[in-house]
């Protein structure tokens, strides 16, 4: 099939930035989209054009490496999947794809469609942890976890820290990729613990990195490629809520 | 001794106790000397990697008071590729009271490894793989587990005993999380200085001690030099040296080769793990191979067609009958659930008899039909769930109506960095965690000991034998105009510099493409006298060709992916001739290698203990047209003595 996509350009985080249009022909409908943009830019630097740079590394949907909105869409139009799990078969042939990078205040870019996503890190540095250092640990089977909690807590663990979720929230907010977290940790009696101070530190974190304040619309769950739900957000305000109190 | 190598002086692990196989790895940490815990943050230690064996390395090493500095390529930390790890990890903890045991994950990984591994080693890692689990559920990894709330088991390829705990379709997921989160907590703490997207790019060596890296940061192009008393690679593995493989696409082999080129020997480069369950490829656009974990096989039934012509009908029109379910034909007490390396080959035998399915006839069906009657679709789609919906995701085909179509790909590399008991190389103060070094697996890795192999060394192993190497230091300071720090910088500033003038007219994938191809032709599932031969040749002038036509756009003092290629691509190409000189030096089938004049009558895999029982290490060929040195570490079996691996 031929297509033409219209991407991203951007020198480096100083540059302004533009969208740029090229023609991609006779691609596989069983190539990936990131195949696609390989033989793209195979193209491009052998006619002395610089090559589109982008993140990826599995390509298999569980790095969290890619990260491009693909016709406004993070991710681009199958659910629950990532660009790298993304083929061209459902495009069709003569489409005009726009293919653009994650669009956040908290996600300066380097490069095209690379940015940075360091703030998320720094959520998970903040609070996003179990305090068990090596060789503390009691026996595994010293505390069984009910298999419906443990279960949900794998749920919520499945967050591959793509940044779709902030990618596409009006806000920029991270609020589901931090509820993800505290959902897991605050699921296993492993993380009772410090399941206070978890979320509001972490929160803190979110705000300080310069994410938006969530609003609930709901965004961030449709793209997230691991479908990771939005009840999530209301687990984390219930948990805030109440450690907050205790502080009062 | 031969047209391509050189035979050097044996070698011998001295840093292994001896005496009873079951108290060594005590007896080590009793005997290994000790940091007092104020010493500790004057120390400095380099880790390069955050997969499992990096991360939880960096981790325990900040709990224990070190100053640690942490590099990866990607991103982030969690996104090193132990992510992607599906299966499981195995720990011999017996909770299925199925006759488990610390001696017989060592029996099973001995023998798993076709007689090509230290026993010290492997015991040490069956003793520490308990404390894996203890430790990973401390952490709150949500390991599956059963209504009663106890862990959940499953058995995994090559073994009768269910010792293998998994996350659903994600166990490795879910464990470098764990250690990525204990790292986030020791950078949050100040305790880990992280270094995201910088690679590293050449070993500064003073005085014969590892003493820092050079590294490039990956968005400015700066390279800088970083010095610490002591150096750790977890760089992982080299199966991306065939281009196609499971590997991520970032995955190289520069860390490790750069060490070697500065003098730490490489062992048994030519033990390659194919692995059998992976999606076949589906053009020429193909830029990776995706793994469909092997746990599938617990319940999947592989099988081709009986008779060729009908390998391109609809599986659902081929009768029972005329369906060859080859596995469970040749190998009955195994049946699906044969190791890796036989399951590979197998798949290739009858595919070259030309009973293969699907585009080209390179590949075999993996049924769920049978299990889907027994359990139901629910109980199949919560076991494999999310393996059924990435399978249709890439191919578009429904694996509940017809059956995956899989084929061989290559996924991990026994081999790497020769290193002794302490984890430690042939250079002082070098170490080397996980994939990246040759330790555990021998001449073939089991399902789901990737994981514990590298959970072990990071958490358990290395901490108390890098602790040893350190207990002597701080060491001098080293300034950064010292001649060695220089000349390390140097070399690799000239080396961008060569390939961003080069240009040529081939890309670097084109290149690397062309070297895959020869590899898996010629140092893939069979090896030969002839083809590796051959494929020494191609490689020398494919190598130089890309030395001359190569094209790297953009500057070094930018984001270039194409440069940071260029430098891997260069290097596969080294590592490709000495896996070939590798393989043909090796003359018998073991594991992963298999050397097809090296077969019993019925075409099984014939080892020749008496020539070959030992440690391929070799020395790094300098100049041009030198060849490398082989020296050889002689294996001693005293608690399980080979025999003919026999899956039948």
């Amino acid at each position: 099939m031929d297509i033409k996509v219209r991407v991203w350009r951007q020198e480096n985080s100083s540059d302004k930035g533009r969208m740029e249009t090229y023609d991609v022909k006779d691609i596989s409908p069983d190539a990936s989209f990131l195949e696609m943009l390989d033989v793209l830019n195979e193209k491009l630097i052998l006619d002395g054009d610089d090559p589109i740079a982008f993140d990826h590394d599995c390509r298999e949907g569980i790095c969290g490496a890619c990260s491009m909105v693909i016709d406004g869409v993070a991710h681009g139009p199958e659910k629950a999947t990532t660009a790298c799990q993304l083929h061209m078969r459902h495009f069709k042939d003569g489409d005009k794809i726009d293919v653009e990078p994650w669009r956040a205040a908290a996600f300066p870019v380097i490069k095209d469609l690379v940015v940075n996503r360091g703030n998320l890190d720094k959520i998970i540095a903040a609070g996003g942890y179990i305090t068990a250092p090596t060789g503390a640990a009691p026996e595994a089977h010293a505390t069984p976890v009910p298999k419906k909690d443990a279960d949900l807590a794998f749920e919520a663990a499945t967050c591959i820290g793509c940044g779709a979720c902030v990618a596409a929230c009006p806000n920029g907010s991270a609020m589901l990729f931090t509820a993800a977290k505290v959902a897991h940790l605050g699921l296993m009696p492993q993380g009772q613990p410090e399941r206070d101070t978890r979320v509001i530190d972490m929160l803190q974190a979110q705000d300080d990195a310069g994410f938006g304040g969530c609003t609930n619309m709901g965004e961030c769950s449709q793209v997230c490629p691991k479908g990771i739900p939005l009840t999530l957000i209301g687990r984390l305000n219930s948990d805030y809520r109440k450690a907050v109190r205790k502080q009062l | 001794m031969g047209d391509f190598w050189n035979d050097g002086d044996p070698i011998a692990d001295t840093a292994a106790p001896e005496g009873p196989i079951e108290t060594r790895w005590d007896r080590r940490k009793f005997n290994a000397k000790l940091v007092n815990p104020a010493n500790r943050r004057k120390l400095t230690v380099i880790v390069v990697g955050t997969g499992l064996a990096g991360g939880s390395a960096a981790a325990t090493l900040a709990e224990a008071g070190y100053h640690v500095k942490s590099y990866c390529y990607q991103d982030s930390p969690r996104r090193a590729h132990s992510i992607a790890a599906q299966g499981g990890i195995n720990a011999a903890k017996n909770y299925r009271n199925d006759g488990d045991s610390i001696y017989r994950l060592f029996y099973d990984t001995v023998k798993g490894g076709d007689f090509r591994a230290r026993e010290s080693n492997v015991y040490r890692l069956a003793t520490v793989s308990v404390n894996i689990i203890d430790q990973c559920v401390a952490q709150g990894v949500p390991f599956a587990r059963e209504y009663g709330g106890l862990l959940d088991n499953r058995s995994f390829g090559g073994t009768q005993v269910s010792r293998t705990f998994y996350a659903r379709g994600q166990t490795g997921q879910q464990l470098l999380l764990g250690a990525y989160q204990a790292m986030e907590r020791q950078i949050g703490l100040g305790n880990i200085e992280m270094n995201s997207r910088h690679e590293m790019l050449e070993l500064i060596v003073v005085d014969g001690k590892a003493r820092g890296i050079v590294v490039r940061d990956m968005v400015t192009g700066e390279i800088t030099t970083e010095m610490a008393d002591a150096v750790v690679l977890a760089s992982g593995g080299y199966g991306n040296v065939f281009f196609l493989s499971t590997n991520a696409k970032g995955c190289n082999v520069t860390a490790s080769w750069r060490a070697h080129r500065k003098g730490a020997l490489f062992a048994n480069p030519c033990y390659t793990q194919i692995h059998p369950t992976c999606i076949p490829e589906s053009g020429t656009h193909q830029s990776k191979l995706t793994l469909m974990s092997e746990s599938l096989r617990n319940d999947g039934r592989v099988w081709v067609p009986k008779r060729a012509e009908d390998g391109q009908k609809p599986a659902n029109q081929i009768a029972e009958d005329d369906r060859d379910y080859y596995l469970e034909r040749i190998y009955p007490s195994f049946g699906n659930l044969v190791p890796r390396d036989i399951a590979s080959r197998a798949a290739k035998n009858v595919c070259d008899e030309g009973r293969g399915v699907g585009p080209g006839g390179l590949g075999v069906y993996l049924d769920f039909a049978d299990a889907i009657k027994r359990l139901g679709k629910k109980a199949v789609e919560a076991k494999y769930g999310n393996l059924f919906e990435m399978y249709q995701r890439i191919t578009g085909e429904d694996p509940y109506e017809t059956p995956m179509r899989i084929y061989p790909a290559v996924h991990y590399t026994m081999g790497g960095l020769w290193v002794d008991y302490d984890l430690q190389s042939t250079i002082p103060g070098l170490f080397v965690v996980g994939e990246a070094n040759f330790s555990d697996h021998g001449a073939n890795r089991l399902g789901a000991s990737a994981l514990m192999q590298g959970l072990g060394d990071g958490y358990f192993v290395l901490p108390t034998t890098l602790g040893n190497y350190l207990a002597a230091g701080p060491f001098e300071k080293i300034s950064p105009d010292h001649e060695q720090v220089v000349a390390a910088r140097t070399e690799v500033e000239a080396r961008i510099k060569r390939f961003l003038e080069i240009d040529g007219d081939r890309t670097v994938d084109s290149f690397h493409r062309e070297l895959g191809h020869i590899m898996w032709e010629y140092c893939g599932m069979e090896r030969t006298e002839e083809g590796l031969t051959k494929a020494i040749g191609l490689i020398r002038g494919l190598r130089d060709e890309f030395w001359l036509r190569v094209k790297v756009p953009g500057t070094g003092e930018q984001l270039n992916q194409n440069l940071e290629k260029a430098g891997r691509v260069a290097d596969f190409f080294e590592l490709a001739e000495l896996m070939c000189i590798d393989a043909l030096h090796r003359r018998e089938s073991c594991g992963g290698h298999f050397r097809g004049e090296s077969q019993t009558p019925d075409g099984e895999a014939l080892r020749h203990d008496d020539e070959f029982s030992y440690v391929a290490a070799w020395e790094y060929a300098t100049g041009e047209s030198a060849k490398p040195t082989l020296h050889k570490e002689q294996l001693e079996f005293e608690y399980v003595h080979p025999s003919t691996r026999s899956y039948k």
